[in-house]
């Protein structure tokens, strides 16, 4: 009876994968869903403590706090006004001329630095010091040295983002497998065809890490410099609106650097990921 | 004429830690014929590593002479390639990439010969379809294939196979072994192939040379008489056991001698 019921039972086909919209983006969905709720919640707490008022006074100060329309206006405002762009395009440019920089120089001497055995153990302990010191206990000196305005911030973002780069290029070159070398050799490779078949290949993942790294403490350079030295910038803009209260123009400012870091961020990753097409998945 | 020229070559390493220096191989003269593929066995530690990459040109030696059609070897050289114990293949670089590699560096093919030879190899080794494939998605077996596609057709006259598929496991060896020498037939190189197991050695090599342990000298030489082409069943064959076991007896010898505390090993400490 079994074995018959077994026979004529038909071989059901697997079901096709369903693939539902929801399944696709889900991470996207909860995500930008509970971005929204915080907001939402934000807005209707500000809004509602703002009309409160305890003594005649309302219960949430626009001098301590603000909420995402307010913000919104901040930026609306400064957009008009001209005042934003110019600081846009001012920050933007501090970074790209230190961060440029310091890709170029970071990515140079690293590979220097990790190939020849001699110079790393002559800087290493500076190389450490240096990575370990928070660049921004530099910025007094880097004032005195480069006075004020676009220069010394400049360098500031120059130095911030150097190190990172620096230092995982010197790793990629340091840590190339003996095992390529020693082929590479025996098909009688030159110095030159080493270095561009093996080293330089070999460092790009370490390379595009410290660029991630050398983004984020750049963006970091940018505003403590401008916060310093600057009159001018979004550093400048967050500064100066905290001295005068305007809250909303702070979180304007931060909300604009933490846009730019995502941004750069993820650019970063992608690079990344494609130059590390051919590593085994993880 | 021989193709290859050993002659009492020695090589000395320093011991860093016990501040005394070992010898590694001592006074190994051993001459390979044009089209010859010679084996050579031994205890590990035996130097036949040494050996090979002394004759690579990648190890510079004490004493003696490596020549090679009468030219003595003072580096790396076209005339010489290696398939290394672990694949050593570029992960960024394609499995064409990677064939394509050694021709490269050589620069004496021009391009469109290295893009038919890269093809004509990868077919030799069995790897067409994979082209474009990266080493990390391919098994241990098919990375050695294309280690060997490399080193051919970079086009030497003597190829140096140093443990090639000591990593593999057992199954996929005796299908590489039957390969390889399908792939010798066609190819026709001088070989010197350094392996440590006994079986392989006899049933891929006219000569077997056995090594003796620390220092390396050479023990004896067997003629391996099997006509080729040579099946795996061959492996099964009384002639072909009695051989192994000869070699076996020899090496076996010798291991002894280390553990009776004969060999240069000190006492106490392990024989690697």
């Amino acid at each position: 009876m079994k074995t018959e019921t077994l026979a004529t039972t038909p071989v059901k086909a697997a079901p096709p994968r369903r693939t539902s919209f929801y399944k696709d983006h889900e991470g996207l969905i909860l995500g930008g869903a509970a971005v929204v709720l915080v907001l939402a919640a934000w807005e209707a707490a500000w809004q509602h403590g703002r009309a409160y008022s305890l003594d005649a006074e309302p219960m949430i100060s626009a001098l301590f706090f603000t909420g995402p329309s307010a913000v919104l206006g901040a930026l609306r405002e400064t957009w008009a006004s001209g005042q934003l762009p110019s600081d846009l395009i001012h920050s933007g440019g501090n970074f790209v001329v230190g961060f440029t920089m310091a890709l170029a120089a970071g990515v140079v001497l690293g590979i220097v630095i990790g190939w020849f055995r001699t110079v790393r153990l002559l800087l290493d302990p500076f190389l450490n010091a240096f990575y370990a010191t928070p660049r921004i206990a530099l910025v007094p000196l880097i004032i005195i040295m480069f006075g004020i305005g676009r220069l010394p911030a400049i360098v500031i973002v120059f130095l911030s983002a150097f190190f990172p780069i620096l230092i995982n290029t010197i790793v990629g070159v340091k840590t190339i497998d003996d095992d390529l070398l020693k082929a590479a050799r025996s098909f009688c490779a030159s110095h030159v065809q080493i270095f561009t078949t093996v080293a330089l290949p070999g460092s790009v993942p370490f390379i595009l890490t410290g660029v991630r790294q050398g983004v984020a403490h750049g963006l970091i350079g940018v505003v403590v410099s401008e916060m310093f030295v600057g009159g001018e910038g979004i550093g400048f803009m967050i500064a100066y609106s905290g001295q005068t209260f305007a809250t909303e123009r702070i979180f304007l400012g931060v909300a604009i650097m933490a846009g730019a870091g995502i941004l750069l961020t993820s650019a970063a990753e992608r690079l990344q990921a494609h130059f590390s097409r051919w590593r085994p998945e993880r | 004429m021989n193709k290859l020229d050993i002659q009492n070559v020695s090589k000395r390493y320093w011991l860093e830690r016990e501040s005394r220096e070992v010898p590694a191989c001592e006074g190994v003269t051993l001459s390979v014929a044009d089209g010859e593929f010679v084996a050579i066995v031994g205890p590990s530690g035996c130097g036949k590593t040494t050996l090979l990459n002394i004759v690579a040109g990648l190890l510079p030696y004490d004493e003696g002479h490596v020549r090679i059609d009468g030219e003595r070897v003072e580096g790396p050289g076209v005339d010489r390639a290696v398939v290394f114990q672990h694949a050593s293949l570029l992960p960024w670089r394609t499995i064409a990439g990677n064939v394509r590699y050694g021709m490269e560096l050589h620069g004496r093919f021009p391009k469109p010969e290295i893009e038919q030879r890269t093809e004509r190899f990868i077919r030799m080794v069995g790897l067409q379809g994979f082209e474009r494939a990266y080493p990390s998605e391919i098994s241990g077996g098919m990375q050695q294939r294309v280690n060997l596609a490399r080193a051919l057709a970079s086009d030497p006259k003597v190829l140096l196979m140093d443990e090639p598929f000591a990593a593999l496991d057992a199954q996929t060896r005796e299908f590489m072994q039957a390969e390889l020498l399908k792939i010798w037939r066609q190819a026709r190189k001088t070989v010197l192939f350094i392996t440590h197991q006994i079986n392989e050695a006899v049933y891929l090599a006219d000569r077997v040379v056995v090594m003796s342990s620390r220092p390396g000298r050479i023990k004896d030489v067997f003629d391996i008489p099997f006509a080729r082409p040579r099946a795996l069943e061959l492996k099964r064959d009384a002639r072909f056991l009695a051989i192994e076991d000869r070699i076996w007896k020899l090496i076996e010898e010798e291991s002894e001698s280390i553990l009776a505390g004969g060999g240069s090993t000190p006492a106490g400490a392990p024989a690697v």
